[in-house]
């Protein structure tokens, strides 16, 4: 299958410490990767140096084959490619709803203001937000907050959505209707890597677990290996613990 | 009636307010025309110079660009510190006179208070624009990157429209401010409110009427403008409410929502 990104020797230090060491993985088209792991074990940062809102100390990243540490492409075109999803949604908080899916076609995509809106209310039914169109952020809940996030980084059509922990911000009952959104677009083949703590969707929906501590990629494998007989001990030792909660 | 050095202080206070009527509308009008202009421009200078010191330097930028941007840096640093640092009434003497016998131009004394209103306004704006830029939580910038908004286009459509709205008690405050400032202006002879109210005082001796009368107008003056900026501070904030498009069985419906974060 074709690769998406492709992650070469990717070494991250923020200060004196070395938060990524040596990471090799690749995302291909129409995959569902979850990253797990420990806090701390650097599955976030990996994460914000494949958008580049964290620039790699070492390494490379292949775009479709080409590195876009080095030159060629502007980091801005880059990341309009891949999606991201935070986990404190981080929606503009002077702009309405629908404006908040707007304003990057508008202005990065040079989308005409018929085309945008369009767009932005296809993609805001598809999260069943159509009806909020007019609320500011600070008037809806965080479930909203976080579909609404959805439907901003679907507006601009990338290649892969990234999810950095999209649910860790929300009240559990709030959860649910994130999860059964993005359900939706994995069965509907978007290609997505999801930095998650939901061990249910990790096993239920992705193609791949890649479990992640102390800075390496310990185990990559298909969900069935990972849960039911992780290789390695370190696996094992963390899904006991996270399963036995 | 006939006004007599042994008139009551009341019969002053309104013979000084009758007579020399037009001389404080006058000053009041100077005092205006400086402080608000002086606001405006200052205001700019201050989104100039915040905006340009909160550009994000990284080892990623071009060397020859971070090398222009330190100096030009050092320059701003040295414009905010100074004039921070110096009175504005020694400011205007500096300026007015130093102007004079450098380059031999003698400046309008109106347009000398503009000018240094606005440049001392700036230097203060300037770091309160980079505090409004700086409170803005990082999430609104990663989140405009991550679609692939340029620097300057975060700051253009996400960053300023919330940081100006955060800092507009502070511009208010600035405003205030230097209606009562334009006061030290005299010095350099800008007919303003201070001013005029001077020369009524000394033609009849009688400063303690005079400069109760001039008080008052400063009060209404400053008073009126903080009333209209918490008024477009509020209308900043937007609507309270926000409409629900359609429902199940009516679709057409249209339902008010009262925002849950305001009483």
């Amino acid at each position: 299958m074709e690769k998406i990104v492709e992650i070469n020797h990717l070494q991250k230090i923020f200060g004196r410490n070395e938060v990524l060491k040596d990471i090799n993985f690749s995302v291909s088209k129409g995959e569902v990767v979850c990253i797990i792991g420990a806090s701390g074990s650097g599955k976030s940062t990996l994460l914000r140096c494949i958008n580049l809102l964290e620039y790699p100390t070492a390494g490379e990243i292949l775009y479709h084959g080409q590195n876009i540490l080095e030159h060629k492409m502007t980091t801005a075109v880059y990341r309009a490619k891949m999606g991201m999803v935070f986990q404190q949604f981080n929606l503009f908080n002077n702009l309405n709803v629908l404006q908040n899916c707007m304003v990057g076609q508008e202005k990065v995509l040079k989308r005409s203001k018929a085309e945008a809106r369009k767009t932005a209310l296809e993609y805001l039914e598809l999260v069943g937000m159509s009806q909020f169109i007019n609320a500011k952020p600070n008037q809806i809940s965080g479930g909203q907050k976080q579909r609404v996030a959805i439907a901003r980084a679907l507006s601009m059509e990338p290649e892969a959505l990234l999810f950095d922990e999209p649910t860790s911000a929300l009240d559990p009952e709030l959860v649910g209707e994130v999860l059964k959104v993005m359900k939706a677009l994995a069965q509907s083949g978007l290609t997505m890597l999801v930095v998650t703590h939901e061990m249910a969707f990790a096993r239920d929906v992705s193609h791949r677990v890649v479990f992640m501590d102390d800075g390496v990629i310990v185990e990559d494998d298909k969900p069935e290996v990972i849960f039911n007989n992780p290789r390695n001990e370190r696996t094992r030792t963390f899904l006991k613990r996270i399963l036995e909660k | 009636m006939a006004i007599t050095p042994d008139s009551s202080f009341f019969e002053w206070v309104i013979y000084i307010t009758r007579t020399y009527w037009p001389l404080f509308m006058r000053g009041a009008q100077v005092t205006l025309i400086i402080s608000l202009t002086g606001t405006i421009i200052g205001f700019c200078i201050g989104m100039i110079i915040g905006v340009i010191r909160t550009i994000p330097i990284d080892q990623n930028t071009n060397p020859i660009f971070r090398f222009i941007y330190k100096i030009i840096n050092i320059i701003l640093l040295i414009y905010i510190e100074v004039f921070r640092g110096t009175p504005m009434i020694v400011q205007a003497m500096v300026v007015f006179y130093g102007v004079a016998m450098v380059y031999g131009i003698h400046l309008s004394t109106l347009f000398a208070g503009i000018f240094i209103v606005s440049i001392n306004t700036g230097a203060y704006m300037a770091e309160i624009v980079r505090g409004g830029i700086l409170s803005i939580d990082k999430g609104q910038f990663e989140a405009a990157h991550s679609i692939g908004m340029t620097h300057a286009q975060t700051m253009l459509n996400i960053i300023l429209p919330q940081a100006v709205r955060n800092i507009l008690p502070a511009t208010s405050n600035e405003f205030v401010i230097n209606i009562k400032d334009t006061s030290v202006l005299n010095v350099i002879g800008v007919t303003e409110l201070f001013f005029m109210s001077k020369s009524a005082a000394g033609n009849n001796f009688r400063y303690f009427e005079v400069f109760l009368v001039t008080c008052t107008i400063y009060f209404i003056m400053t008073f009126t403008v903080t009333r209209i900026l918490r008024y477009l501070e509020i209308r900043l904030e937007g609507p309270s409410v926000y409409t629900i498009h359609g429902s199940q069985s009516v679709p057409e419906a249209q339902i008010r929502i009262v925002d849950r974060e305001k009483r």
